[in-house]
């Protein structure tokens, strides 16, 4: 990222919160704040950054939100009024107001997405596109709509109380980086990298926030392993096959001081547990060092706290590595009684590498091609089957 | 997620459009322009398309860095896809209800697949 783009992008929402706190409508402020960061983009480049380019963004916005409205005849005189105003200026818990007001309830997951990487992101509607593997005219109606959806019901410019939306969204607009990235990303918005800005963004505001901090130190912690995560051909590598010297050890090393400091101090939650859980793999030099007894305890923890399939099959991984491929088989069994993760492809997969572990090689290839089949991620599904396919029965 | 609903046309669709009167045939097309519009409205859309007659179709073969054509449908096929939508929407639940207001899903039946992604997960 360009420092300008950066620049942008960091200074979006602080100018939006600014103007939509002077001017109340969330809607017309957030086409102004975008058709100011557009003249920035065209204009800094040669006139030079501005000394206090928020300040600029700011007063070309607002200057701007007058002007749309100027066209309506009735408005004019209050307008006029608004346009000697001086500028509104920028104030910290305003940026968090945006943020739970673009993670609003009426909305949308996918639409609280677009939005959050719009209004506080900075991202022009192209990028979001781009970035999200969709149409322009649809991102464009989705965040019209999304606008439409807070002005109908109402939707309040005030700091949050409850931030588990915004930590959600958060953490799908990391997800989706996964999701999305195929290929050669250049001239596409890495949104896993946007995700981790937006966080630390979010965790200067609120530092005594242990959630946020433990989905900081997640998204840091997962996002190290990337450059080990996939082959030169694309395919998939399990994190037992890992290089673990392509790990980025800068990452890990902030994504563990961030949690160990967290945990010492911040009551405990789902995003600390698995940060924390994702920090012992990262400390463990080869998979053979893992600790996993200390894995197991910890997906204990996280049942407890927020119990979801996911969270019982990867706990079955553990025990499995603790007390061997037959006692995950027999816990397996045991949840899967339970139809919904009986019929998740990952359920499949586990059970597979369990019984690859055990040596029933012939089982496991079973396994291995029914859950290539339920899958639907393309590099799971290659990795699956060629799995399968090295499962043929043993030579003699 | 993104999703394809498929309209096929087979022998049951076919008899059933029999049946259907001048209006009720109007209302059915008319049906799936509102639907269009109203997911490109809700910014769901990503892509639709009424496709031609399977008689149009052109098949294509490269044999020995040669494009071989031959005219017709690949073979005498029962179903054909006669159109689709392409929508991008937060999970089976709503594309299933987006689904529903095809016309057709009122008298024959429509196909929810989920469209392949590059998600990992560390297995």
């Amino acid at each position: 990222m360009g420092d300008l783009t950066g620049l942008l992008r960091d200074s979006a929402p602080r100018v939006l919160a600014a103007v939509v706190r002077r001017y109340g409508d969330f809607d017309a402020c957030e086409d102004a704040v975008q058709e100011a960061l557009i003249a920035a983009a065209r204009q800094w480049p040669e006139a030079g950054v501005p000394e206090q380019p928020g300040n600029w963004l700011i007063t070309v916005a607002s200057r701007r939100r007058v002007e749309m409205l100027r066209t309506e005849t009735a408005r004019r005189r209050r307008e006029e009024a608004m346009l000697h105003e001086p500028a509104p200026q920028a104030r910290g818990d305003d940026e968090l107001a945006l943020l739970q007001l673009c993670c609003h309830p009426a909305l949308s997951v996918p639409a609280q997405v677009t939005l959050t990487l719009r209004a506080v992101g900075g991202l022009t509607t192209a990028e979001i596109a781009r970035a999200l593997l969709l149409p322009e005219a649809t991102v464009g109606q989705r965040i019209s709509r999304a606008k439409q959806r807070i002005r109908e019901t109402g939707g309040r410019f005030e700091p949050p109380t409850d931030l588990t939306a915004v930590r959600h969204v958060l953490y799908l607009i990391f997800n989706e980086g996964h999701t999305a990235s195929s290929g050669d990303a250049l001239n596409r918005v890495d949104l896993t990298r946007e995700a981790i800005r937006l966080t630390r963004q979010l965790r200067r505001r609120l530092p005594d926030d242990g959630e946020v901090a433990g989905l900081l130190a997640l998204m840091l912690l997962t996002d190290a392993r990337r450059p080990a995560r996939t082959g030169p051909d694309g395919t998939l590598i399990p994190l037992a096959e890992q290089d673990r010297s392509r790990w980025d050890a800068a990452a890990i090393a902030e994504g563990v001081a961030i949690i160990t400091d967290t945990l010492a101090r911040a009551p405990i939650g789902p995003f600390q547990v698995q940060a924390a859980i994702a920090a012992v793999h990262g400390e463990a030099a080869r998979a053979a060092d893992t600790d996993w007894p200390q894995i197991l305890a910890l997906y204990g923890l996280l049942h407890a706290l927020a119990p979801s399939p996911m969270v019982t099959l990867n706990r079955i991984v553990a025990q499995a590595m603790v007390d061997g491929p037959r006692a995950g088989l027999a816990a397996l069994d045991e949840a899967a009684a339970d139809p919904v993760p009986a019929r998740h492809h990952r359920t499949v997969a586990v059970r597979a590498h369990l019984l690859e572990l055990a040596g029933d090689r012939a089982a496991a290839r079973d396994c291995y091609r029914r859950a290539a089949r339920l899958t639907l991620s393309r590099p799971e599904q290659r990795y699956l089957e060629s799995r399968a396919a090295q499962m043929t029965p043993e030579e003699l | 997620m993104k999703y394809l609903i498929l309209i096929q046309s087979n022998a049951q669709s076919l008899a059933v459009w029999e049946t259907l009167s001048e209006q009720q045939r109007t209302d059915f097309g008319l049906g799936h322009l509102r639907l269009d519009e109203e997911m490109r409205e809700a910014g769901v859309l990503v892509a639709s398309e009424g496709l031609g007659d399977p008689a149009l179709a052109t098949q294509v073969s490269v044999r020995d860095g040669r494009t071989i054509t031959s005219d017709g449908p690949y073979a005498e096929v029962k179903e054909h896809l006669a159109g689709f939508y392409l929508i991008d929407v937060a999970d089976l639940g709503e594309a299933v209800a987006w689904a529903a207001k095809a016309p057709d899903a009122a008298y024959t039946r429509v196909e929810v697949r989920p469209v392949l992604d590059m998600s990992t997960w560390e297995i």
